[in-house]
């Protein structure tokens, strides 16, 4: 962390990502080591056997975000289920990571929370060191170099990062606008305009394949949204409960969450 | 479900790859790009599972502009063969290996064209034509009956276009000659619509 640096604590034994300062450079560290045994305090190691879980773990979600004319639009189910019954019906699929960027998760519930916190901290420490946001696509490629050393172990992670990219001078190079990008635990990054994720998401792309474009007005993107994840929750037995749709624009971001018993038409 | 096919004509090389990146059943992407520039004048063409392929492609593609830096001449295709080849070895007995298919197509300014296929065993042969995937069963004999080395593009694109089955549905082209790397019009097959 950031304070641990200034404190100089751990410097004895925490390796390069003490010292880290650009992703080129910890996707190097990583190709170094491409098994991958990051043991320092501050990233979790890899252990070459894994434990055993203590029941199966199921992923079950609905998730999906899109582009459009008026931003980005990003909208999940908060259904936390496990193993057969729902572990919590208030979930929060959706989490910002930072002020321009959000992330919808799926997978195991834990790992991604863990793996978004990671990524918000790394993300904050580029603009601290470098003065300047990371664009989305870095930041998709960032968590993906990151989660490559656990590839082939129990981790499961597919989150799509939404985001809009260069309102400041400084990264007009990246592109301006808004940007989608999908990252796997199993290697998998790709940019896009739609993507819907977790195991709702066939019915979900079903209903998107036949909604979205670029014209939408942002009521009508919400609305599709909350239909696709509806209509996903409906078929889907480990989807359900309520929908959260977040909206990203130009500076601001707007959270609604509401109900996914009657879809408005 | 991924295809690759390269063509080797008297001083260009003919390359195509689908545009399907698909998790299971869904189609996440119909545009993807599966080839990689690896310099000026070479292309590395990549499939296989999920994560390996842009993993190892852009190391390969990363290195191989880090070497034209450090020494100021790019490497030849040939020798991009070989240092990926290595690399795939290199990991195949490791606890991570590479599960990718590879073509390196290029031009070389003194030996002319060349195409190498390499396979996630990390084989490496210099051939004439060359596929990946299922179609490879399918057009591997087509070539085999219809090949003459010197062969002009128009022929082979031609070839190509007739002969592209499956369920694919475009297929980007491009092709390397001494002019450097040119993209040509994507194929898309009728049927998909």
């Amino acid at each position: 962390m950031a304070l641990q640096d200034l404190c100089k604590y751990g410097y004895a034994f925490s390796g390069h990502f003490g010292q880290v300062s650009t992703s080129a450079q910890i996707s190097s560290d990583l190709f170094s080591t491409h098994s991958g045994d990051l043991s320092t305090p501050s990233l979790p190691s890899v252990s070459s056997q894994p434990v055993p879980l203590p029941f199966p773990l199921s992923h079950g979600t609905t998730t999906l975000a899109f582009i459009f004319q008026g931003g980005v639009l990003a909208a999940a189910d908060t259904r936390s289920s496990c193993s057969g019954l729902v572990a919590c019906p208030a979930a929060q699929k959706i989490l910002p990571i930072h002020s321009h960027l959000v992330g919808t998760t799926s997978g195991t519930s834990a790992d991604c929370a863990l793996w978004k916190r990671i990524l918000a901290r790394e993300l904050r420490l580029y603009q601290l060191r470098h003065g300047r946001r990371l664009s989305t696509r870095g930041a998709a490629k960032l968590l993906s170099h990151m989660l490559h050393p656990f590839k082939g172990t129990e981790l499961c992670v597919a989150a799509t990062l939404c985001g809009w990219d260069g309102e400041d001078a400084k990264s007009q190079e990246s592109g301006f606008g808004p940007c989608l990008f999908y990252v796997c635990s199993d290697g998998t990054r790709l940019q896009g305009t739609l993507f819907s994720v977790g195991s709702g998401s066939p019915y979900a792309y079903s209903i998107l394949d036949q909604g979205v474009e670029w014209g939408l007005t942002v009521e009508e993107a919400t609305a599709i949204g909350r239909e696709a994840v509806y209509r996903a929750t409906h078929r889907d037995a480990y989807s359900g409960n309520c929908v959260d749709v977040y909206h990203g624009l130009f500076s601001r971001r707007s959270l609604r969450r509401c109900l996914s018993l009657q879809p408005r038409s | 479900m991924e295809y690759l096919i390269g063509i080797q004509g008297p001083d260009f090389v003919l390359v195509a790859a689908d545009n399907v990146a698909a998790s299971s059943i869904i189609q996440m992407k119909h545009d993807y790009d599966k080839m990689f520039k690896l310099s000026e004048k070479i292309l590395l063409l990549c499939v296989g599972e999920a994560g390996d392929t842009v993993q190892f492609a852009e190391y390969i593609q990363k290195n191989v502009q880090l070497y034209k830096m450090r020494n100021g001449y790019e490497l030849s295709p040939s020798a991009a063969a070989n240092f990926t080849r290595k690399n795939l070895a290199d990991y195949l007995r490791s606890r991570t290996p590479y599960h990718v298919n590879l073509l390196l197509a290029g031009y070389d300014d003194a030996d002319g064209p060349g195409l190498f296929y390499m396979d996630h065993l990390s084989s490496l042969a210099k051939a004439p034509f060359a596929a990946h995937g299922y179609g490879a069963y399918l057009t591997l004999s087509i070539l085999d009956r219809y090949y003459k080395p010197g062969t002009n593009t128009t022929v082979l694109q031609i070839l190509l276009t007739l002969r592209f089955i499956l369920n694919l549905p475009s297929f980007s082209v491009r092709v390397i000659d001494k002019n450097g790397i040119q993209e040509l019009q994507k194929v898309t097959v009728g049927a998909a619509k």
